[in-house]
């Protein structure tokens, strides 16, 4: 992107030898990379919405049911992928993300299962919250000593947290003697999702209309700031484009979660324990936005901002450009991997949070495989293997695409076997298209 | 040589040795303000390696470091820049998916109030100074790695020059630039000197040793051969030293 200030006299702007496409791509600065990971993600939507209705006579992809509990999820993987992000950014890996989502599940399982009530009651109030604080803060420890072994004691990342893996998936187990913990806490379970784990109709719309309002001082604060350093503004239509489309996207999905009503079980007994009439054509209460996406959508936010506003983002994307120039620069890169991993396990500990609370269980086998879907999630987004490139809302997206493929292929009615070898040809794949992408935007 | 009071910057008695092989061997040079004082030698033989204890890249085994005649403790590149201490390496040492205002900040990048890193003000400060140093420069969006040597080259002197170096330290730094870009970084040198900087010189070259420095200290395996003022020697005298080791009758 060639922003020109009009300060200076340079090279004439190449606008006109431009497609129609290429000069609105130019004016909205739309990543040409996200608009084909959202082109492959509706391919995969329809495409499964499709198949379903040749095939079995209905679609069931594309109805609010399925979208609702396929945005659930993508939480916890997804979570666990914008710290993928920066891991591999710095050309490092963590294989042992998976074992910590078990661990973590594991403890936090025990702790508020068995050891908190007798403390604080059974159901007390602050049972969830102690409980998230210690999981988080374990995950957070153990990335820490992982990071300190990788960066101070010079193991490769690959083998540490390969040991990781096998030692905190074995931790799991011994932890509760390979029993299933269960059930979890009341309010820690909303954590996870579910009908009463959601926010509603009217939480949705108070949600929907702050990220709109948030979308909009976005681009006015952007605008402004270029004014004021007297770069090259976005057209006004170009504005204008960009905030009916964020604005759309965020009203849309709140239209989706509100058009998916709780079941009739759930209605009995949600009338039945407040004393409501159920008339004879049926209750009608929507989901709303599940608090695992919201946890999703806010840990997303914050590690954007962590990402491209703060020093931290900038000496991660440095040491995985060029390691000895940022050492030379003056950054502890050492200090950095173990922080930066410190980060993935305190996140695998937040998805051990929503996958525990989802299962309303803490089991050893928690998590399993996760790792493998993470670093693929990444990957797929867009983070680069070489280091030195990669986004957040890449992997959330890329998260999409995971979880995509697999709930639609389990809604068709294809088996895990065969599950398995589209996802593993669809992750070499985009990793192809990604290599032949950066070759030509060179 | 004349006593010109105390240097702007002493190395004494460095010594730093990599596996058994003594890369500096007991080596004092001095620089004083608005002076270049070239280094010069065969590869190998230790002038990068002891610019990398001044600029803190390396841990010398020993030798003391004396700014305005206070010694100074320098562990790694954090306090090379405290002390106002800037290198310009020979590899540039630049972030390549970075553009050209990361690079310039890194590690000192501009925050906003809120502490959020103020990337449009680090953007337009960039564009200052390209402006004074490369004028022809435009491409502040891209990152490094698609920028050519010349124009790498001037994000890394942009760096040494924008944050006030009273010491600078340049290896190379026209060992991949052409002609024109060579005599741009010549007078940019003339410039800095002028202002009262003292500039280390690695340089090959030896016009451009004859051109540009003051003074020539000689390194040769890992030992210092002797430091010449540049006016009272011959270019010969300087190969001689280069290539046979020995001193100089006139040294200095």
């Amino acid at each position: 992107m060639a922003d020109i200030p009009p300060t200076t006299s340079d090279i004439p702007s190449n606008d006109a030898d431009q497609s129609p496409v290429g000069r609105f791509l130019r004016a909205t600065e739309i990543d040409t990379r996200l608009l084909g990971m959202i082109g492959a993600l509706m391919l995969i939507w329809f495409g499964f919405h499709f198949y379903g209705v040749l095939v079995n006579g209905q679609g069931f992809f594309l109805t609010p049911r399925n979208l609702w509990n396929l945005s659930v999820q993508t939480s916890s993987i997804g979570i666990m992928a914008t710290g993928m992000v920066l891991v591999i950014i710095t050309r490092n890996i963590d294989l042992s993300v998976g074992a910590l989502v078990g661990v973590t599940a594991m403890v936090m399982g025990i702790l508020q299962v068995e050891i908190l009530p007798q403390y604080l009651g059974l159901g007390h109030g602050s049972i969830w919250i102690v409980t998230v604080i210690v999981g988080m803060t374990l995950g957070a420890t153990i990335g820490a000593f992982h990071g300190w072994l990788i960066a101070y004691r010079g193991i490769p990342a690959f083998i540490v947290t390969l040991g990781g893996l096998l030692i905190w998936r074995g931790s799991a187990f011994l932890a509760a003697g390979g029993k299933t913990i269960s059930p979890v806490d009341e309010t820690f379970s909303l954590l996870g999702g579910g009908p009463y784990g959601a926010i509603g109709s009217t939480g949705s719309w108070i949600v929907g209309l702050l990220a709109c309002a948030g979308v909009l001082w976005m681009l006015y604060a952007g605008r402004n700031n270029r004014r004021r350093h007297d770069f090259r503004l976005r057209p006004m239509w170009a504005e204008t484009f960009l905030g009916v489309l964020g604005c759309g996207v965020i009203i849309g999905s709140v239209l989706l979660v509100n058009a998916y009503p709780w079941p009739k079980g759930i209605i009995r007994q949600y009338a039945a324990r407040n004393n409501i009439e159920v008339p004879a054509e049926g209750l009608f209460i929507s989901h709303g936005f599940a608090i695992p996406v919201l946890i999703l959508i806010v840990v997303g936010i914050l590690m954007t901002i962590l990402m491209t506003r703060t020093r931290f983002g900038r000496y991660v994307f440095a040491i995985g450009g060029n390691p000895e120039a940022a050492a030379l620069a003056g950054i502890n890169t050492r200090w950095m991997v173990l922080k930066i991993f410190a980060l993935m396990g305190m996140l695998a500990g937040l998805a051990g949070v929503v996958a525990s609370a989802r299962l309303n269980s803490a089991t050893n086998a928690l998590g399993l495989l996760d790792e493998l879907y993470v670093i693929a999630a990444a990957v797929i987004g867009g983070t680069s293997l070489a280091g030195g490139v990669g986004t957040i809302y890449g992997a959330i997206l890329g998260a999409l695409v995971m979880q995509s493929l697999q709930s639609g292929m389990v809604l068709i009615g294809f088996d895990t076997a065969i599950q398995q070898i589209v996802v593993g040809m669809v992750l070499v794949f985009a990793v192809y298209l990604d290599n032949l992408y950066r070759s030509k935007s060179k | 040589m004349t006593d010109r009071g105390t240097p702007l910057v002493e190395m004494r008695d460095f010594s730093i040795s990599f596996g058994g092989i003594k890369a500096v061997d007991h080596v004092t040079v001095d620089l004083h303000a608005g002076e270049v004082v070239g280094l010069l030698g065969h590869n190998g033989a230790g002038k990068s390696t002891l610019i990398k204890c001044l600029s803190g890249a390396y841990q010398a085994d020993a030798g003391e470091v004396y700014i305005n005649g206070q010694k100074v403790e320098i562990n790694n590149p954090r306090d090379a820049r405290a002390q106002n201490i800037e290198t310009i390496y020979q590899t540039l040492a630049l972030a390549d998916n970075l553009d050209a205002a990361s690079n310039l900040f890194l590690g000192r990048e501009l925050v906003n109030s809120m502490g959020f890193v103020d990337e449009s003000k680090m953007e337009a400060e960039t564009r200052k100074i390209m402006h004074r140093l490369n004028p022809n420069f435009q491409k502040f969006n891209v990152p490094v790695s698609a920028l050519s040597g010349g124009q790498r080259q001037s994000v890394a002197i942009a760096r040494a020059v924008y944050f006030n170096a009273k010491i600078l330290i340049m290896d190379e730094p026209t060992a991949a630039l052409g002609p024109q870009e060579t005599q741009m970084v010549a007078e940019l040198i003339e410039e800095l000197k002028k202002q009262g900087l003292g500039i280390f010189l690695i340089e090959h070259d030896i016009h451009n040793v004859m051109k540009l420095c003051d003074r020539a200290s000689v390194m040769m395996n890992g030992k210092l051969v002797g430091t010449v003022n540049v006016d009272e020697v011959t270019d010969e005298d300087i190969l001689g030293m280069i290539i046979l080791g020995k001193p100089a009758a006139q040294a200095a």
